[in-house]
Protein backbone atom coordinates (compact mmCIF):
# COMPACT_ATOMS: atom_id res chain seq x y z
CA UNK A 1 0.00 0.00 0.00
CA UNK A 2 1.49 3.35 -1.04
CA UNK A 3 0.24 6.79 -0.02
CA UNK A 4 0.02 10.01 -2.03
CA UNK A 5 -1.52 13.44 -1.64
CA UNK A 6 -3.49 14.35 -4.75
CA UNK A 7 -2.34 17.61 -6.31
CA UNK A 8 -5.26 18.26 -8.66
CA UNK A 9 -7.12 20.65 -6.39
CA UNK A 10 -6.90 22.28 -2.93
CA UNK A 11 -8.82 19.39 -1.38
CA UNK A 12 -5.55 17.40 -1.33
CA UNK A 13 -7.13 13.97 -0.97
CA UNK A 14 -4.99 11.40 0.81
CA UNK A 15 -4.84 8.57 -1.68
CA UNK A 16 -3.99 4.98 -0.89
CA UNK A 17 -2.85 2.79 -3.73
CA UNK A 18 -2.75 -0.99 -3.78
CA UNK A 19 -0.53 -2.12 -6.66
CA UNK A 20 -0.07 -5.74 -5.55
CA UNK A 21 -1.69 -6.67 -8.87
CA UNK A 22 -0.08 -4.45 -11.55
CA UNK A 23 -2.97 -5.19 -13.90
CA UNK A 24 -5.54 -4.02 -11.39
CA UNK A 25 -4.24 -1.05 -9.40
CA UNK A 26 -6.71 -0.09 -6.69
CA UNK A 27 -7.00 3.52 -5.54
CA UNK A 28 -8.94 4.66 -2.50
CA UNK A 29 -9.35 7.99 -0.72
CA UNK A 30 -10.00 9.93 -3.93
CA UNK A 31 -13.06 12.17 -4.24
CA UNK A 32 -13.07 12.33 -8.03
CA UNK A 33 -11.73 10.39 -11.05
CA UNK A 34 -8.76 12.75 -11.43
CA UNK A 35 -7.42 11.44 -8.13
CA UNK A 36 -7.36 7.89 -9.44
CA UNK A 37 -5.55 8.87 -12.66
CA UNK A 38 -3.03 10.89 -10.65
CA UNK A 39 -2.32 7.99 -8.27
CA UNK A 40 -1.85 5.49 -11.09
CA UNK A 41 0.56 7.82 -12.90
CA UNK A 42 2.49 8.43 -9.70
CA UNK A 43 2.88 4.72 -9.09
CA UNK A 44 3.60 3.56 -12.63
CA UNK A 45 5.57 6.40 -14.25
CA UNK A 46 6.04 9.51 -12.09
CA UNK A 47 7.35 12.47 -14.08
CA UNK A 48 8.43 16.00 -13.23
CA UNK A 49 9.41 19.13 -15.04
CA UNK A 50 12.91 20.24 -14.07
CA UNK A 51 13.77 23.95 -14.07
CA UNK A 52 17.12 25.56 -13.32
CA UNK A 53 19.46 28.16 -14.77
CA UNK A 54 22.83 28.10 -16.54
CA UNK A 55 25.56 30.74 -16.88
CA UNK A 56 25.42 32.80 -20.07
CA UNK A 57 28.33 34.69 -21.59
CA UNK A 58 28.38 37.83 -23.76
CA UNK A 59 25.07 38.98 -22.25
CA UNK A 60 23.99 41.58 -19.73
CA UNK A 61 22.41 38.65 -17.86
CA UNK A 62 24.59 36.43 -15.66
CA UNK A 63 22.35 33.41 -16.07
CA UNK A 64 19.62 32.26 -18.35
CA UNK A 65 16.80 30.12 -16.96
CA UNK A 66 16.06 26.70 -18.48
CA UNK A 67 13.49 23.90 -18.29
CA UNK A 68 13.02 20.41 -19.62
CA UNK A 69 10.80 20.73 -22.70
CA UNK A 70 8.60 17.97 -21.23
CA UNK A 71 8.36 16.24 -17.85
CA UNK A 72 11.14 13.69 -17.31
CA UNK A 73 11.06 10.51 -15.21
CA UNK A 74 11.24 11.49 -11.55
CA UNK A 75 14.23 9.24 -10.83
CA UNK A 76 16.25 11.13 -13.45
CA UNK A 77 15.86 14.57 -11.80
CA UNK A 78 19.32 14.73 -10.23
CA UNK A 79 21.11 13.20 -13.25
CA UNK A 80 19.39 15.83 -15.35
CA UNK A 81 20.46 18.59 -12.95
CA UNK A 82 24.06 17.36 -13.13
CA UNK A 83 24.01 17.70 -16.92
CA UNK A 84 22.47 21.16 -16.61
CA UNK A 85 25.23 22.16 -14.17
CA UNK A 86 27.86 21.39 -16.83
CA UNK A 87 26.04 23.46 -19.45
CA UNK A 88 26.80 26.98 -20.50
CA UNK A 89 25.03 29.29 -22.93
CA UNK A 90 26.31 32.05 -25.15
CA UNK A 91 24.21 35.07 -26.07
CA UNK A 92 22.11 35.64 -28.03
CA UNK A 93 19.72 33.13 -26.50
CA UNK A 94 16.03 33.01 -27.37
CA UNK A 95 13.25 31.33 -25.43
CA UNK A 96 13.03 27.73 -26.67
CA UNK A 97 16.69 27.45 -27.75
CA UNK A 98 18.09 24.02 -26.92
CA UNK A 99 20.72 24.26 -24.15
CA UNK A 100 21.18 20.49 -23.52
CA UNK A 101 19.85 18.09 -26.11
CA UNK A 102 18.54 14.63 -25.22
CA UNK A 103 19.24 15.09 -21.52
CA UNK A 104 20.25 11.81 -19.83
CA UNK A 105 19.13 9.90 -22.90
CA UNK A 106 15.49 10.72 -22.21
CA UNK A 107 14.94 12.10 -25.71
CA UNK A 108 13.90 15.35 -24.04
CA UNK A 109 15.81 18.62 -24.47
CA UNK A 110 16.61 21.28 -21.89
CA UNK A 111 15.53 24.61 -23.40
CA UNK A 112 15.98 28.27 -22.49
CA UNK A 113 13.03 30.01 -20.84
CA UNK A 114 14.43 33.52 -21.12
CA UNK A 115 15.86 35.70 -23.86
CA UNK A 116 19.45 36.82 -23.36
CA UNK A 117 20.55 39.60 -25.68
CA UNK A 118 24.10 39.84 -26.93
CA UNK A 119 26.12 42.80 -25.73
CA UNK B 1 6.44 69.39 -17.16
CA UNK B 2 5.80 66.48 -19.45
CA UNK B 3 2.16 65.51 -19.84
CA UNK B 4 0.76 62.12 -20.71
CA UNK B 5 -2.52 60.22 -20.54
CA UNK B 6 -1.58 57.27 -18.34
CA UNK B 7 1.46 56.57 -16.18
CA UNK B 8 1.81 52.94 -15.09
CA UNK B 9 3.98 52.59 -11.98
CA UNK B 10 5.71 49.20 -12.21
CA UNK B 11 6.56 46.99 -15.20
CA UNK B 12 5.72 43.59 -13.70
CA UNK B 13 2.83 41.40 -14.82
CA UNK B 14 0.18 43.82 -13.52
CA UNK B 15 1.72 46.88 -15.16
CA UNK B 16 2.26 45.17 -18.50
CA UNK B 17 -1.30 43.82 -18.68
CA UNK B 18 -2.77 47.17 -17.61
CA UNK B 19 -0.75 49.11 -20.19
CA UNK B 20 -1.62 46.75 -23.06
CA UNK B 21 -5.29 46.82 -22.17
CA UNK B 22 -5.41 50.63 -21.87
CA UNK B 23 -3.72 50.87 -25.28
CA UNK B 24 -6.24 48.45 -26.80
CA UNK B 25 -9.05 50.55 -25.34
CA UNK B 26 -7.78 53.51 -27.34
CA UNK B 27 -5.64 55.48 -24.89
CA UNK B 28 -2.18 55.16 -26.41
CA UNK B 29 -0.20 57.90 -24.70
CA UNK B 30 1.16 55.66 -21.93
CA UNK B 31 4.45 55.48 -20.02
CA UNK B 32 5.45 52.50 -17.91
CA UNK B 33 7.98 53.34 -15.19
CA UNK B 34 10.03 50.37 -13.93
CA UNK B 35 12.74 50.65 -11.29
CA UNK B 36 14.61 47.49 -12.35
CA UNK B 37 16.70 47.22 -15.52
CA UNK B 38 14.14 44.89 -17.12
CA UNK B 39 10.42 44.51 -17.54
CA UNK B 40 8.72 41.44 -16.08
CA UNK B 41 9.05 42.13 -12.37
CA UNK B 42 9.30 39.21 -9.97
CA UNK B 43 8.46 36.69 -12.73
CA UNK B 44 12.05 36.91 -13.96
CA UNK B 45 13.29 35.09 -10.87
CA UNK B 46 10.38 32.64 -10.71
CA UNK B 47 12.01 30.16 -13.06
CA UNK B 48 9.79 27.23 -12.01
CA UNK B 49 6.83 26.23 -14.16
CA UNK B 50 3.12 26.41 -13.46
CA UNK B 51 2.30 29.90 -14.72
CA UNK B 52 -0.33 30.69 -17.31
CA UNK B 53 -2.61 27.64 -17.18
CA UNK B 54 -5.68 29.90 -17.19
CA UNK B 55 -4.40 32.60 -19.55
CA UNK B 56 -2.50 30.56 -22.15
CA UNK B 57 -3.78 27.02 -21.43
CA UNK B 58 -0.21 25.81 -21.01
CA UNK B 59 2.28 25.65 -18.17
CA UNK B 60 4.93 28.30 -18.56
CA UNK B 61 7.83 29.35 -16.38
CA UNK B 62 7.80 32.86 -14.91
CA UNK B 63 10.19 34.40 -17.47
CA UNK B 64 8.20 32.86 -20.33
CA UNK B 65 4.92 34.23 -18.97
CA UNK B 66 6.47 37.68 -18.58
CA UNK B 67 7.84 37.52 -22.13
CA UNK B 68 4.36 36.93 -23.59
CA UNK B 69 3.19 40.23 -22.11
CA UNK B 70 6.47 42.06 -22.86
CA UNK B 71 6.03 41.16 -26.53
CA UNK B 72 2.54 42.71 -26.48
CA UNK B 73 4.07 45.91 -25.10
CA UNK B 74 6.86 45.95 -27.71
CA UNK B 75 4.48 45.24 -30.61
CA UNK B 76 2.36 48.24 -29.65
CA UNK B 77 5.34 50.49 -29.16
CA UNK B 78 4.20 51.38 -25.66
CA UNK B 79 6.84 53.56 -24.01
CA UNK B 80 8.62 52.20 -20.95
CA UNK B 81 11.46 53.58 -18.88
CA UNK B 82 13.78 51.19 -17.04
CA UNK B 83 15.91 52.01 -14.01
CA UNK B 84 13.30 54.63 -13.19
CA UNK B 85 12.13 54.69 -9.59
CA UNK B 86 8.95 56.56 -8.76
CA UNK B 87 9.43 58.48 -5.54
CA UNK B 88 6.19 60.43 -5.32
CA UNK B 89 2.63 60.42 -6.58
CA UNK B 90 0.24 63.24 -5.78
CA UNK B 91 -3.55 63.49 -5.76
CA UNK B 92 -3.37 65.91 -8.71
CA UNK B 93 -1.71 63.03 -10.58
CA UNK B 94 1.86 64.25 -10.80
CA UNK B 95 4.36 61.40 -10.81
CA UNK B 96 7.96 62.10 -9.72
CA UNK B 97 10.65 59.59 -10.66
CA UNK B 98 14.43 59.39 -10.63
CA UNK B 99 16.74 57.62 -13.04
CA UNK B 100 20.44 57.59 -13.77
CA UNK B 101 19.90 58.94 -17.29
CA UNK B 102 17.29 61.57 -16.59
CA UNK B 103 17.83 62.58 -12.97
CA UNK B 104 14.70 63.85 -11.24
CA UNK B 105 11.68 64.10 -13.53
CA UNK B 106 7.98 64.82 -13.21
CA UNK B 107 5.11 63.73 -15.40
CA UNK B 108 1.60 65.12 -15.20
CA UNK B 109 -0.84 62.32 -16.00
CA UNK B 110 -4.57 62.15 -16.61
CA UNK B 111 -4.65 58.75 -14.91
CA UNK B 112 -2.18 56.71 -12.89
CA UNK B 113 -2.21 52.94 -12.51
CA UNK B 114 -0.31 51.74 -9.45
CA UNK B 115 1.10 48.26 -10.08
CA UNK B 116 3.94 48.24 -7.56
CA UNK B 117 3.51 44.65 -6.38
CA UNK B 118 4.47 43.62 -2.90
CA UNK B 119 7.43 43.10 -0.60
CA UNK B 120 8.29 40.15 1.58
CA UNK B 121 7.69 40.48 5.28
CA UNK B 122 11.18 40.69 6.83
CA UNK B 123 12.54 39.21 10.05
CA UNK B 124 11.70 42.43 11.90
CA UNK B 125 8.07 41.98 10.85
CA UNK B 126 7.72 38.85 12.97
CA UNK B 127 10.26 39.65 15.71
CA UNK B 128 12.34 36.46 15.81
CA UNK B 129 14.69 36.57 18.81
CA UNK B 130 18.35 35.65 18.56
CA UNK B 131 21.58 36.48 16.81
CA UNK B 132 21.78 39.16 14.14
CA UNK B 133 23.99 37.02 11.99
CA UNK B 134 24.69 36.49 8.33
CA UNK B 135 22.70 33.67 6.76
CA UNK B 136 19.16 35.00 7.27
CA UNK B 137 17.36 35.76 4.02
CA UNK B 138 13.83 36.22 2.82
CA UNK B 139 12.91 33.35 0.48
CA UNK B 140 12.58 35.76 -2.46
CA UNK B 141 16.05 37.19 -1.86
CA UNK B 142 17.46 33.67 -1.87
CA UNK B 143 15.53 33.01 -5.08
CA UNK B 144 17.12 36.03 -6.74
CA UNK B 145 20.61 35.04 -5.53
CA UNK B 146 20.29 31.49 -6.87
CA UNK B 147 18.36 32.04 -10.09
CA UNK B 148 19.54 35.45 -11.28
CA UNK B 149 23.01 35.83 -9.76
CA UNK B 150 24.01 32.17 -9.59
CA UNK B 151 25.04 32.42 -5.93
CA UNK B 152 24.15 29.93 -3.21
CA UNK B 153 23.06 31.54 0.07
CA UNK B 154 24.07 28.49 2.17
CA UNK B 155 24.45 24.75 2.49
CA UNK B 156 22.22 23.65 5.37
CA UNK B 157 18.87 25.34 5.38
CA UNK B 158 15.82 25.74 7.59
CA UNK B 159 12.82 27.52 6.07
CA UNK B 160 10.28 29.33 8.24
CA UNK B 161 6.87 29.59 6.59
CA UNK B 162 5.27 27.26 4.08
CA UNK B 163 3.95 29.78 1.60
CA UNK B 164 4.59 28.95 -2.03
CA UNK B 165 7.88 30.86 -2.29
CA UNK B 166 9.27 28.97 0.71
CA UNK B 167 8.21 25.63 -0.76
CA UNK B 168 9.61 26.46 -4.19
CA UNK B 169 12.91 27.50 -2.60
CA UNK B 170 13.11 24.28 -0.60
CA UNK B 171 13.22 22.40 -3.91
CA UNK B 172 15.46 24.92 -5.61
CA UNK B 173 18.07 24.84 -2.82
CA UNK B 174 17.92 21.01 -2.90
CA UNK B 175 18.47 21.07 -6.68
CA UNK B 176 21.59 23.16 -6.15
CA UNK B 177 23.05 20.77 -3.60
CA UNK B 178 21.92 22.27 -0.30
CA UNK B 179 20.36 20.18 2.45
CA UNK B 180 16.97 21.54 3.49
CA UNK B 181 16.50 20.22 7.01
CA UNK B 182 12.95 21.36 7.68
CA UNK B 183 10.17 23.70 6.67
CA UNK B 184 8.60 25.10 9.82
CA UNK B 185 5.03 26.45 9.71
CA UNK B 186 3.38 28.40 12.54
CA UNK B 187 -0.16 27.49 11.48
CA UNK B 188 -1.66 23.98 11.53
CA UNK B 189 -1.98 24.20 7.70
CA UNK B 190 0.08 25.51 4.81
CA UNK B 191 -0.88 28.57 2.83
CA UNK B 192 0.96 27.03 -0.13
CA UNK B 193 -0.52 24.91 -2.90
CA UNK B 194 -0.81 21.14 -2.34
CA UNK B 195 1.06 20.61 -5.52
CA UNK B 196 4.06 22.49 -4.13
CA UNK B 197 3.98 20.55 -0.86
CA UNK B 198 4.04 17.30 -2.83
CA UNK B 199 6.52 18.23 -5.54
CA UNK B 200 8.85 20.50 -3.56
CA UNK B 201 8.92 18.79 -0.14
CA UNK B 202 7.56 15.22 -0.28
CA UNK B 203 9.53 14.39 -3.44
CA UNK B 204 12.75 15.08 -1.53
CA UNK B 205 11.67 13.88 1.94
CA UNK B 206 11.88 17.39 3.42
CA UNK B 207 9.91 17.46 6.68
CA UNK B 208 7.08 20.00 7.01
CA UNK B 209 6.46 20.79 10.68
CA UNK B 210 3.06 22.38 11.30
CA UNK B 211 2.30 24.40 14.46
CA UNK B 212 5.99 25.08 14.98
CA UNK B 213 8.02 28.28 14.91
CA UNK B 214 11.57 29.54 15.27
CA UNK B 215 12.18 30.80 18.82
CA UNK B 216 15.94 31.47 18.66
CA UNK B 217 18.73 31.91 16.14
CA UNK B 218 22.27 31.02 17.21
CA UNK B 219 25.45 32.11 15.49
CA UNK B 220 29.16 31.34 15.40
CA UNK B 221 31.62 33.90 14.05
CA UNK B 222 28.79 36.05 12.78
CA UNK B 223 27.11 33.30 10.74
CA UNK B 224 23.98 31.35 11.63
CA UNK B 225 25.00 28.04 13.26
CA UNK B 226 21.60 26.73 14.35
CA UNK B 227 17.99 27.66 14.93
CA UNK B 228 15.83 26.60 17.84
CA UNK B 229 12.29 25.63 16.95
CA UNK B 230 9.35 24.85 19.22
CA UNK B 231 5.78 23.73 18.88
CA UNK B 232 3.09 26.38 19.45
CA UNK B 233 -0.17 26.05 21.36
CA UNK B 234 -3.61 26.91 19.99
CA UNK B 235 -2.95 30.58 20.78
CA UNK B 236 0.22 30.30 18.65
CA UNK B 237 2.45 30.74 21.71
CA UNK B 238 5.64 28.62 21.75
CA UNK B 239 5.71 25.67 24.17
CA UNK B 240 9.30 25.93 25.33
CA UNK B 241 9.42 22.38 26.66
CA UNK B 242 9.18 21.19 23.03
CA UNK B 243 12.17 23.26 21.88
CA UNK B 244 14.74 21.53 19.69
CA UNK B 245 17.88 22.83 18.03
CA UNK B 246 18.56 22.28 14.33
CA UNK B 247 22.10 22.87 13.09
CA UNK B 248 22.09 24.98 9.90
CA UNK B 249 23.93 27.89 8.30
CA UNK B 250 20.93 29.48 6.65
CA UNK B 251 17.41 30.50 7.63
CA UNK B 252 14.98 31.45 4.86
CA UNK B 253 11.84 33.39 5.74
CA UNK B 254 8.66 32.89 3.75
CA UNK B 255 6.31 34.61 6.15
CA UNK B 256 3.99 36.69 4.06
CA UNK B 257 3.82 39.43 1.47
CA UNK B 258 3.00 43.07 2.07
CA UNK B 259 1.57 45.23 -0.71
CA UNK B 260 3.92 48.12 -1.40
CA UNK B 261 1.61 51.09 -0.88
CA UNK B 262 3.90 53.96 0.13
CA UNK B 263 3.16 55.83 -3.12
CA UNK B 264 -0.58 55.32 -2.73
CA UNK B 265 -0.24 56.74 0.77
CA UNK B 266 1.57 59.87 -0.48
CA UNK B 267 -1.32 60.50 -2.87
CA UNK B 268 -3.82 60.21 -0.02
CA UNK B 269 -5.35 56.97 -1.30
CA UNK B 270 -7.53 55.25 1.27
CA UNK B 271 -6.03 51.89 2.25
CA UNK B 272 -7.75 48.78 3.60
CA UNK B 273 -6.35 47.47 6.91
CA UNK B 274 -7.35 43.94 5.81
CA UNK B 275 -5.70 43.72 2.38
CA UNK B 276 -3.06 46.42 3.01
CA UNK B 277 -3.99 47.61 -0.48
CA UNK B 278 -6.18 50.44 -1.70
CA UNK B 279 -9.92 50.55 -1.32
CA UNK B 280 -11.17 50.40 -4.93
CA UNK B 281 -14.44 50.48 -6.83
CA UNK B 282 -15.48 48.08 -9.58
CA UNK B 283 -13.22 49.84 -12.10
CA UNK B 284 -10.22 49.46 -9.75
CA UNK B 285 -10.23 53.20 -9.10
CA UNK B 286 -8.99 54.18 -5.65
CA UNK B 287 -10.49 56.86 -3.41
CA UNK B 288 -8.45 59.42 -5.38
CA UNK B 289 -10.10 60.17 -8.73
CA UNK B 290 -8.00 58.94 -11.65
CA UNK B 291 -5.64 56.78 -9.58
CA UNK B 292 -6.14 53.07 -10.16
CA UNK B 293 -4.60 50.08 -8.48
CA UNK B 294 -4.35 46.39 -9.44
CA UNK B 295 -2.26 43.26 -9.01
CA UNK B 296 -0.36 42.39 -5.85
CA UNK B 297 -0.19 45.99 -4.66
CA UNK B 298 -3.99 45.85 -4.33
CA UNK B 299 -4.19 42.44 -2.66
CA UNK B 300 -1.88 39.45 -2.77
CA UNK B 301 -2.84 37.00 -5.53
CA UNK B 302 -1.87 33.34 -5.70
CA UNK B 303 -1.93 33.04 -9.48
CA UNK B 304 -0.39 35.51 -11.91
CA UNK B 305 -3.21 34.72 -14.34
CA UNK B 306 -5.60 36.51 -11.99
CA UNK B 307 -3.18 39.44 -11.73
CA UNK B 308 -3.23 39.78 -15.52
CA UNK B 309 -7.01 39.51 -15.66
CA UNK B 310 -7.58 42.10 -12.92
CA UNK B 311 -4.99 44.44 -14.43
CA UNK B 312 -6.42 44.21 -17.93
CA UNK B 313 -9.70 45.34 -16.44
CA UNK B 314 -8.00 48.22 -14.59
CA UNK B 315 -6.20 49.31 -17.77
CA UNK B 316 -9.43 49.36 -19.75
CA UNK B 317 -11.18 51.35 -17.04
CA UNK B 318 -8.30 53.84 -16.80
CA UNK B 319 -8.51 54.41 -20.57
CA UNK B 320 -12.25 54.89 -20.28
CA UNK B 321 -11.70 57.45 -17.51
CA UNK B 322 -9.15 59.36 -19.63
CA UNK B 323 -11.63 59.45 -22.52
CA UNK B 324 -14.89 60.06 -20.69
CA UNK B 325 -14.08 61.40 -17.25
CA UNK B 326 -15.65 60.45 -13.95
CA UNK B 327 -19.04 58.82 -14.02
CA UNK B 328 -19.64 57.49 -10.53
CA UNK B 329 -21.52 59.39 -7.94
CA UNK B 330 -22.93 56.73 -5.59
CA UNK B 331 -21.66 53.38 -4.48
CA UNK B 332 -22.93 50.08 -3.12
CA UNK B 333 -20.38 48.83 -0.56
CA UNK B 334 -19.30 45.18 -0.58
CA UNK B 335 -18.27 43.17 2.46
CA UNK B 336 -17.30 39.67 3.49
CA UNK B 337 -19.02 37.94 6.39
CA UNK B 338 -19.08 34.55 8.14
CA UNK B 339 -15.56 33.49 7.22
CA UNK B 340 -15.03 35.64 4.10
CA UNK B 341 -12.10 37.79 5.17
CA UNK B 342 -12.26 40.39 2.43
CA UNK B 343 -13.84 41.25 -0.89
CA UNK B 344 -12.23 43.31 -3.67
CA UNK B 345 -13.58 45.65 -5.02
CA UNK B 346 -14.83 47.17 -1.79
CA UNK B 347 -17.53 49.17 -3.55
CA UNK B 348 -19.53 49.11 -6.78
CA UNK B 349 -20.68 52.15 -8.69
CA UNK B 350 -24.46 52.53 -8.74
CA UNK B 351 -24.34 54.17 -12.14
CA UNK B 352 -21.89 51.69 -13.60
CA UNK B 353 -22.97 50.54 -17.01
CA UNK B 354 -20.96 47.32 -17.15
CA UNK B 355 -21.58 43.81 -18.41
CA UNK B 356 -20.00 41.99 -15.52
CA UNK B 357 -18.23 42.50 -12.23
CA UNK B 358 -15.63 40.17 -10.75
CA UNK B 359 -15.57 39.92 -6.97
CA UNK B 360 -12.33 38.51 -5.60
CA UNK B 361 -12.09 37.26 -2.04
CA UNK B 362 -10.26 35.17 0.50
CA UNK B 363 -11.61 33.15 3.38
CA UNK B 364 -10.19 33.35 6.91
CA UNK B 365 -10.00 29.58 7.55
CA UNK B 366 -10.33 26.34 5.63
CA UNK B 367 -13.96 25.18 5.33
CA UNK B 368 -15.37 22.04 3.73
CA UNK B 369 -18.64 21.63 1.85
CA UNK B 370 -19.59 25.27 1.81
CA UNK B 371 -21.94 27.38 -0.19
CA UNK B 372 -20.33 30.63 -1.25
CA UNK B 373 -23.19 33.07 -1.51
CA UNK B 374 -23.71 36.68 -2.56
CA UNK B 375 -26.44 38.51 -0.67
CA UNK B 376 -27.95 41.79 -1.81
CA UNK B 377 -29.58 43.46 1.17
CA UNK B 378 -29.92 40.01 2.71
CA UNK B 379 -31.42 38.33 -0.36
CA UNK B 380 -29.37 35.55 -1.97
CA UNK B 381 -28.68 36.48 -5.61
CA UNK B 382 -25.83 34.07 -6.33
CA UNK B 383 -24.49 30.88 -4.84
CA UNK B 384 -21.87 28.29 -5.63
CA UNK B 385 -21.14 25.03 -3.81
CA UNK B 386 -17.50 24.36 -3.05
CA UNK B 387 -16.09 21.11 -1.66
CA UNK B 388 -13.36 23.13 0.06
CA UNK B 389 -12.21 26.73 0.44
CA UNK B 390 -8.85 27.61 1.97
CA UNK B 391 -7.11 30.90 2.88
CA UNK B 392 -4.40 30.12 0.32
CA UNK B 393 -6.78 30.03 -2.64
CA UNK B 394 -8.45 33.17 -3.85
CA UNK B 395 -12.10 32.76 -4.83
CA UNK B 396 -13.65 34.72 -7.68
CA UNK B 397 -17.34 35.30 -8.33
CA UNK B 398 -18.34 36.87 -11.64
CA UNK B 399 -21.69 38.63 -11.62
CA UNK B 400 -23.32 38.99 -15.03
CA UNK B 401 -25.17 42.01 -16.40
CA UNK B 402 -28.54 40.95 -14.98
CA UNK B 403 -27.14 40.77 -11.46
CA UNK B 404 -25.12 43.96 -11.95
CA UNK B 405 -28.36 45.73 -12.82
CA UNK B 406 -29.93 44.46 -9.59
CA UNK B 407 -26.96 45.59 -7.50
CA UNK B 408 -27.64 49.15 -8.58
CA UNK B 409 -30.99 49.02 -6.76
CA UNK B 410 -29.42 47.72 -3.55
CA UNK B 411 -27.63 49.30 -0.66
CA UNK B 412 -25.29 46.56 0.54
CA UNK B 413 -23.61 43.58 -1.11
CA UNK B 414 -22.40 40.80 1.12
CA UNK B 415 -20.33 37.73 0.26
CA UNK B 416 -20.73 35.00 2.82
CA UNK B 417 -20.25 31.31 3.54
CA UNK B 418 -23.32 29.21 4.28
CA UNK B 419 -23.52 25.69 5.75
CA UNK B 420 -19.79 25.19 6.02
CA UNK B 421 -17.89 23.00 8.43
CA UNK B 422 -14.48 24.15 9.58
CA UNK B 423 -11.75 21.81 8.37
Amino acid sequence: MKKFICINCPLGCHLEVDDSDPNDIKVSGNTCPRGKIYAINEITAPKRMVTSSVPVSRSDLLRVSVKTSQPIPKDKIFDCLNEIKKAHAEAPVAIGDVIVSNVCGTGIDVVATRNAHKI
Amino acid sequence: MRKCDIVVVGGGPAGLAAAVSAFEAGTKDIVILEREERLGGILNQCIHNGFGLHTFKEELTGPEYADRFEQLVYQRGIEYKLGSTVINVTADKTVTYVSEQEGLQKISAKAIILTCGCRERPRGGINIAGARAAGIFSAGTAQKLVNIDGLMPGKEVVILGSGDIGLIMARRMTFEGAKVKAVVELMPYSSGLNRNIVQCLNDFDIPLMFSHTVVDIKATNGRVSSVVIAQVDDKLQPIMSTAQEIACDTLLLSVGLLPENELAGYAGVELSPVTNGAVVDDQMMTSVEGIFECGNVLHVHDLVDYVSEESSHAGKCAANYVQNGMSATQYVPTCGTNGVRYVVPQKIRKDANVEKISLRMRVANAFKNVELAVLLDGEKIFSRKRPIVTPGEMETVVLGSELVARIKQGSKLEVTLLKGEEK
